[in-house]
């Protein structure tokens, strides 16, 4: 990189599982504004403020074509310019970087919305699947991922207690968390007893529904000094595609989340995650989520989550919580999460945390994915110094 | 932009109404595939993809992943950018910038839309909930409403239409990548086409088609390797307008006037007609053209049917616009943009072949256009 790139300020709504009394720019907006009046920036073209918007959304959540359009009033894009990434929101992040590196503009605001409720998740999510060989299925996330966690579960002998754990530590951790949409004091076999929605995935391995929305502003770095006393600066990041058919892919392995991260890792100068890394937000749609994501971020061998689990060391107060937030188990929408977790590791670097706070985090890890068992995986390495 | 960047390789699918003997992820295969051997490259040189499309066009939620069999995308980087009729442009110039920032050396994007799986008008009448799902009018009537404000406002005839649709049938003929290639005689062949909504003709608008187009946009160091003929990119502009109702055309400045302003002004162009040699312009309709040539400064407010009725933007004359036959021959819509800056760049190589303008092309200006109302504008040149 020519130079660093900071995060001035972040923001999120508080996740709800239902937002029906506000439309979707309303409910962004919530977060928009806390940004402008932290850091009194306005939408200028005279380079003293926001230059550009980079938004994330997708039609198919919001029902309507060309979904920015719900977001593009409260991010000054009239004359000005914007763009849509239609992918999970850190990539988003992800893009609005290079934005500002290529010279295109100094400050960029990133914004990320969804609102999960207003249509049937699983409709949405089956049109991300081949038309021909795998919509007719009925395949959505959740089956799909119901796959993925037979064949990871088997192949590694990890046990459903191990996921279960899981969900009990992030609805735990997200009693810290006042945007948390569903904390909950959990036990393993609370976990375990609650509906099966597709085996081996019980209602508890599952993200609920949710509505929310995120936001940044994001500055080159002799203007982020200015804009504010501690920007975060992204050190590293990178993103893969897997393959798309189910059958094509070892399901319990992630090699295009490994490729990400050893890319990611690579750019910041990391060589030994579990050791450099303070703090981590995994993107855990389902619980064995978080143990195969591990893998791949290389916090262990392959198969060697269960174990990591049971050790207790991503527990907060352990060797490298992750999830202080409570994760997306705790309810994030998607397209939303994996911004969701840039903010949160944003907020930990900052020591504005809260009560989810890992004390001294200098260096974290923001995890996000996209499409169907993650096929496309973002890393990204943030630090405070 | 920070550092230089080139695009250096081009690629079209073959366009058409339908396709049925391939599915999409074949169909973008194509114009990878072109796109590679146009840079004389292989897939495994490129790191990243970016695979743009309208969602609803062709019903695909997160088409970039899904579609990954055909983008080459597989073990690489990439995402997908959407932001309507713009999108194939915004893809191009998400690659120009994830170039220019320097993290990436050779990065390849794709604009792709089968429109036969979707209902492109279904969809886009869902543009302005509240608003426009009510006329359900989509595009055709916003296009309509923009016609008939030009022919109140500057005396323009149905028969300027006319004569931008027999330009670009007569170009399009000439590029065997162009849908439509109807081989209209005159006017009147135009004139006995089927109303849409009045005064727009089935002829006077654009077609839904299939096709796919991939660029290779590269650093300056590898575009200099790689390649003899690397096409500049210069500047990029994107310019939105907010809009309750989606309404193009009329007389007043607009996201078209202000980011040629914008993007002239940077480039110290004085006068497009003189400093720019090739257009290749979004028109979704034959009356969008005459709007555009007033919208980017190439002849006086209200005289953009003048110029057709000159024949100055011919493909053999001194401001050719559209020698590749445009949008009204050709349009799936998520390449429809992207379209536009590879045939802009292959005038500059002078590889264009049959639809090659006459004239010695050194700079061109690509536009892209979207709901509601958006622009962008692309500047190429052969050095920069």
């Amino acid at each position: 990189m020519s130079e660093r790139i900071g995060i001035v300020a972040v923001a999120q709504t508080r996740y709800h599982p239902n937002r029906a009394e506000v439309k979707e720019g309303e409910m962004a907006y919530e977060a928009i504004k806390q940004v402008l009046q932290e850091t009194g920036l306005k939408y200028v073209n005279d380079g003293t403020g926001i230059d550009a918007a980079v938004s994330c959304s997708q039609d198919y959540w919001d029902g309507r074509t060309i979904s920015s359009l719900n977001v593009a009033s409260f991010l000054g894009t009239h004359f000005r310019s914007e763009e849509k990434v239609a992918s999970d929101g850190i990539n988003a992040v992800f893009y609005a970087m290079m934005h500002i590196l290529s010279g295109e503009h100094d400050t960029v605001i990133v914004t990320t919305h969804c609102k999960e409720s207003m249509t049937s998740p699983s409709l949405v999510q089956n049109h991300a699947f081949e038309p021909i060989f795998m919509r007719v299925l009925g395949l959505d996330f959740l089956s799909a991922a119901a796959l993925q966690a037979t064949r990871y579960m088997s192949k590694h002998k990890i046990t459903p207690e191990q996921c279960a754990k899981v969900v009990v530590k992030n609805r735990g951790n997200a009693k810290n968390n006042p945007y948390a949409q569903a904390p909950m004091s959990l036990t393993v076999k609370d976990v375990l007893n609650s509906k099966m929605l597709a085996d081996p995935i019980h209602d508890l391995d599952a993200k609920p529904v949710s509505d929310g929305a995120c936001v940044m502003i994001m500055a080159r770095e002799g203007k982020a000094k200015k804009f504010c006393k501690k920007p975060i600066w992204i050190t590293g990041v990178s993103n893969c595609y897997e393959a798309h058919y189910l059958g094509d892919r070892d399901l319990a392995e992630c090699k295009a989340l490994t490729k990400a991260a050893k890319r990611a890792y690579k750019m910041a100068g990391i060589t030994n995650p579990l050791k450099e890394i303070d703090v981590a937000e995994i993107s855990e749609k389902f619980s064995y989520e978080e143990l195969l994501w591990m893998e791949g971020l290389g916090f262990c061998e392959r198969g060697g989550a269960g174990k990591v689990i049971d050790s207790g060391i991503t527990k907060m107060g352990g060797k490298l919580p992750v999830n202080p937030s409570g994760g997306c188990l705790s309810g994030n929408p998607t397209e939303v999460a994996g911004m969701t977790r840039v903010v949160e590791a944003v907020l930990q670097l900052r020591n504005q945390a809260g009560a989810r706070q890992v004390p001294d985090a200098r260096v974290a890890l923001a995890h996000g994915t996209s499409g169907v068992c993650g096929q496309l995986q973002t890393v990204m390495i943030l630090s405070n110094s | 932009m920070a550092n230089r960047v080139a695009i250096v390789g081009v690629g079209r699918s073959t366009q058409a109404a339908r396709r049925p003997e391939v599915n999409d992820a074949e169909m973008i295969n194509e114009a990878v595939r072109a796109a590679l051997a146009d840079a004389q490259i292989d897939i495994n040189k490129v790191q990243a993809v970016l695979t743009n499309s309208i969602d609803g066009f062709d019903n695909f939620y997160l088409g970039d992943c899904l579609l990954v069999d055909g983008t080459g995308g597989y073990m690489k980087s990439g995402m997908k950018l959407h932001t309507g009729g713009t999108v194939g442009s915004t893809g191009a110039i998400a690659a120009f910038n994830m170039v220019a920032s320097g993290m990436f050396d050779i990065v390849l994007t794709i604009g792709h839309q089968k429109q036969e799986r979707g209902n492109s008008m279904g969809t886009l009448c869902a543009a302005a909930p509240g608003e426009m799902r009510e006329f359900v009018q989509g595009a055709i009537g916003a296009f309509a409403q923009a016609a008939v404000q030009y022919m109140k406002n500057t005396g323009a005839k149905l028969e300027h239409a006319g004569m931008v649709r027999l330009k670009a049938d007569k170009n399009a003929c000439r590029n065997p990548y162009a849908h439509l290639r109807l081989g209209l005689k005159s006017i009147d062949d135009v004139a006995k086409s089927p109303i849409l909504i009045w005064p727009l003709r089935l002829l006077d608008f654009c077609p839904q088609s299939c096709g796919a187009c991939a660029l290779i946009v590269a650093s300056e160091k590898v575009a200099k390797k790689i390649t003899k003929k690397p096409v500049w990119v210069a500047d990029h502009e994107t310019v939105h307008e907010l809009q309750s109702e989606v309404v193009f055309g009329g007389d007043e400045e607009k996201s078209q006037q202000i980011a040629a302003k914008r993007i002239y002004k940077r480039n110290g162009i004085t006068n497009p007609v003189r400093d720019i040699d090739c257009f290749e312009v979004y028109e979704p309709s034959s009356w969008e053209e005459m709007y555009l040539y007033e919208h980017f400064f190439l002849c006086e407010h209200n005289k953009g049917w003048k110029m057709i009725e000159s024949g100055v933007t011919e493909i053999e004359r001194e401001v050719p616009v559209n020698p590749s036959g445009g949008v009204l021959a050709t349009n799936a819509i998520g390449a429809t943009a992207m379209l536009r800056i590879a045939e802009a760049a292959l005038q500059i190589r002078g590889d264009a072949g049959e639809h090659q303008v006459t004239k010695d092309v050194k700079t061109t200006l690509s536009s892209g256009l979207g709901g509601t109302n958006w622009t962008t504008l692309v500047l190429l040149k052969r050095s920069l």
